[in-house]
């Protein structure tokens, strides 16, 4: 009887090991996740509330109230917004540039651009002061350095992921559009584009959550300004406001919410209507 | 008349086709001629193939007329205007590309109206409406290119051309990617449209089977020039090159000896054989030729058997091979000098047929003999005709 049950114990391990292994992975790069929303409820005993003593919702209802959490925050997007705008733009339109187009020096600058991707954030981010400091910035250092230092980070990696897309798409759509009478912007804007923006969007997201996340860099160079990297490495000295957690929160969410509607929409886009 | 971006050359809105000239254009790609000083005619209304092996070309001559590769001599006129430096979208002038280039990201319906819609045409609705129709297309409008089959991906392409009433239209290879079965109802389909449409059609492909269903005239290209053209028939009977007879088709080339000539009749000797040549219209007049005769034009007769006046004849041959292939049988007869001749026989039933080992003499008309420079490659173009 045992034998029998510890056979087919055995055989359904055997028929769902792949299964069984995909979960535990998943599990173990989720774990932080579900940490840090636990802990956005928590309503700890004294500062150093690593423990979760009890539920409580006080975190979410005052998330400003840690000194400069919010102000932290507020710069952190707005310079991950402008730094993802500005190097979208730009970055799109070299990718362009370095596919569809032939010139002297594509093949340097095809290499160039993965310079800043390969090199360690730390001597970037040092070089970066240094060239502030001899451009007599030093007493400037704030938002806009670090809005500069961002856009040359994030573009890297903008050309590189807009460039994969654009190498897959057809060149002869281009000229189908041409042979259709687009004069050059309209074929760009009609044709070109739309099938590009799929690669535009994916990293333009990449390159906020970089510019949001980077720490490295911009404590080097953001002189007396705060980013929420900074102001939770600065509280992690002498203890985290659980307030970090409710942000970490949000965010999550509003990745998770951009994701599943990226794919509802194509969802509902690729759905034959007639 | 609708306006459209580039004044120079608005497209006719009257319908109908203009006579194009290509005149002594070349086209190199570095060191490599893609295309050698070639010159070329397609009158208005023509259904005009280019047919070639791939790399001969013919996409390259395609494409310089579409304006999306430039010249590097030569000119290019259509309707007694210059086009020759004139954008794409500047030409009256559209192409059904080789692998459709549908715009994944619209509808089919706004596949079709793309061209409409860069030259502010009016009622685009009716107009694509109707060129759905024309294509049997109507209940797909709201689909997208990846939800057809290819099929209907290839009459989407036709219909987007089609619609901006081209003064010549280009097909690349338009049944490329087509089953053999759609390929043949495709063709009559083609054939049936531009007959109702009345635009020059430039038709480029590599097969010949293709080319001669559909076009009226069609211009042989090898290495990047055309080797001759003429209509389908003209081309098949009288072949004026060796890669042409071999290429269109297949044929049994013969060395020989012209030994008199009068008019268009010429009386050439093969090992020993007189033949004669009535009609010929290649250039070569006296010394070594190939004498040339295609296969079914050939009929076999049981040794020393079925002598008929006027019939050229090759006596002694043995036949090494036979394959029936349903409609015919085809045979390999060894003369006696060697070499071998394919004859494809009609299964009429009218006598058994011949068997391996058996002797027969060659049998053909004096008109379906062709004449061919003998300094030329025997097998050029004999193993090209399926490639691409």
């Amino acid at each position: 009887m045992t034998a029998v049950a510890s056979r087919g114990v055995r055989g359904w391990l055997g028929n769902h090991a792949v299964l069984i292994f995909g979960l535990l992975v998943l599990l173990y790069m989720f774990t932080p996740i579900f940490v840090v929303v636990l802990m956005s409820f928590n309503d700890p005993v004294g500062r150093l509330g690593y423990d979760f003593a009890g539920f409580t919702l006080y975190n979410w209802k005052n998330i400003c109230e840690p000194y400069q959490l919010c102000e932290s925050v507020g710069n952190s997007i707005k310079i991950a917004l402008l730094a993802t705008g500005l190097a979208t733009v730009l970055g799109s339109l070299m990718a362009y540039a370095m596919v569809r187009h032939y010139f002297r020096g594509r093949g340097t600058a095809n290499l160039m651009i993965f310079l800043p991707m390969a090199s360690p954030e730390i001597v970037l981010g040092s070089s970066l002061l240094a060239l502030f400091v001899n451009a007599n910035l030093a007493g400037q250092l704030g938002f806009w350095t670090v809005f500069v230092s961002h856009v040359m980070f994030c573009l890297s990696f903008i050309v590189i992921t807009v460039k994969a897309r654009l190498s897959g798409l057809d060149p002869r759509l281009e000229q189908a559009a041409a042979d259709l009478y687009a004069n050059e912007w309209q074929t760009f804007g009609r044709v070109t584009l739309p099938l590009m923006m799929p690669g535009i969007v994916s990293a333009a997201l990449l390159s906020f959550s970089l510019s949001f996340d980077d720490f490295i860099i911009t404590n080097l160079n953001s002189g007396q300004m705060i980013t929420f990297p900074m102001f939770v490495w600065g509280s992690a000295q002498k203890g985290i406001p659980m307030q970090i957690n409710v942000v970490g929160t949000i965010m999550f969410l509003l990745a998770l919410g951009m994701v599943l509607g990226g794919l509802l929409l194509r969802r509902i886009r690729e759905r034959p209507t007639a | 008349m609708a306006s459209r971006s580039g004044s120079e050359a608005a497209p006719s809105r009257l319908g109908g086709g203009a006579d194009l000239e290509i005149q002594g254009v070349t086209k190199r790609f570095g060191d490599f001629v893609a295309v050698n000083d070639l010159s070329l005619n397609v009158p208005e209304g023509a259904f005009y193939a280019l047919l070639g092996a791939s790399g001969c070309g013919k996409t390259t001559t395609l494409r310089m007329v579409a304006g999306l590769e430039r010249p590097s001599a030569g000119r290019i006129v259509l309707g007694g205007d210059d086009i020759t430096g004139l954008k794409p979208y500047q030409r009256p002038v559209n192409t059904v590309f080789q692998s459709y280039a549908l715009f994944p990201h619209l509808s089919i319906f706004e596949n079709v109206a793309f061209g409409l819609r860069r030259t502010k045409s009016k009622e685009v609705k009716t107009k694509v409406g109707e060129m759905l129709d024309l294509v049997q297309l109507q209940d797909y409008a709201q689909r997208r290119p990846a939800q057809l089959s290819g099929g209907q991906q290839q009459r989407v392409a036709l219909a987007r051309a089609l619609i901006n009433r081209p003064r010549v239209l280009l097909l690349d290879e338009p049944l490329g990617a087509l089953d053999l079965k759609l390929r043949r109802a495709m063709q009559l389909e083609l054939k049936r449209i531009q007959t109702e449409v009345g635009i020059t059609f430039i038709h480029v492909t590599h097969d010949q089977e293709e080319a001669m269903t559909m076009a009226d005239t069609i211009a042989v290209m090898n290495a990047g020039v055309i080797e001759q053209q003429g209509t389908p028939s003209d081309l098949y009977g009288h072949p004026r090159t060796t890669f042409v007879a071999n290429f269109l088709g297949q044929s049994n080339l013969l060395p020989g000896t012209i030994r008199d000539r009068t008019g268009d009749e010429v009386t050439a000797e093969v090992h020993g054989t007189k033949v004669l040549a009535s009609h010929v219209t290649s250039d070569v007049r006296e010394g070594d030729v190939w004498v040339g005769v295609r296969p079914e034009k050939v009929t076999l007769h049981a040794s020393g058997e079925g002598h008929r006046d006027g019939q050229n004849r090759l006596p002694e041959g043995e036949v090494i091979d036979v394959s029936y292939v349903g409609v015919s049988t085809q045979y390999v007869v060894r003369l006696p000098f060697g070499q071998k001749l394919m004859v494809f026989e009609q299964n009429t039933g009218e006598r058994p047929p011949f068997t391996v080992g058996d002797r027969v003499d060659l049998a053909w008309l004096a008109d379906h003999t062709f004449l061919l420079d003998a300094r030329q490659d025997a097998h050029a173009g004999a193993d090209l005709d399926d490639d691409a």
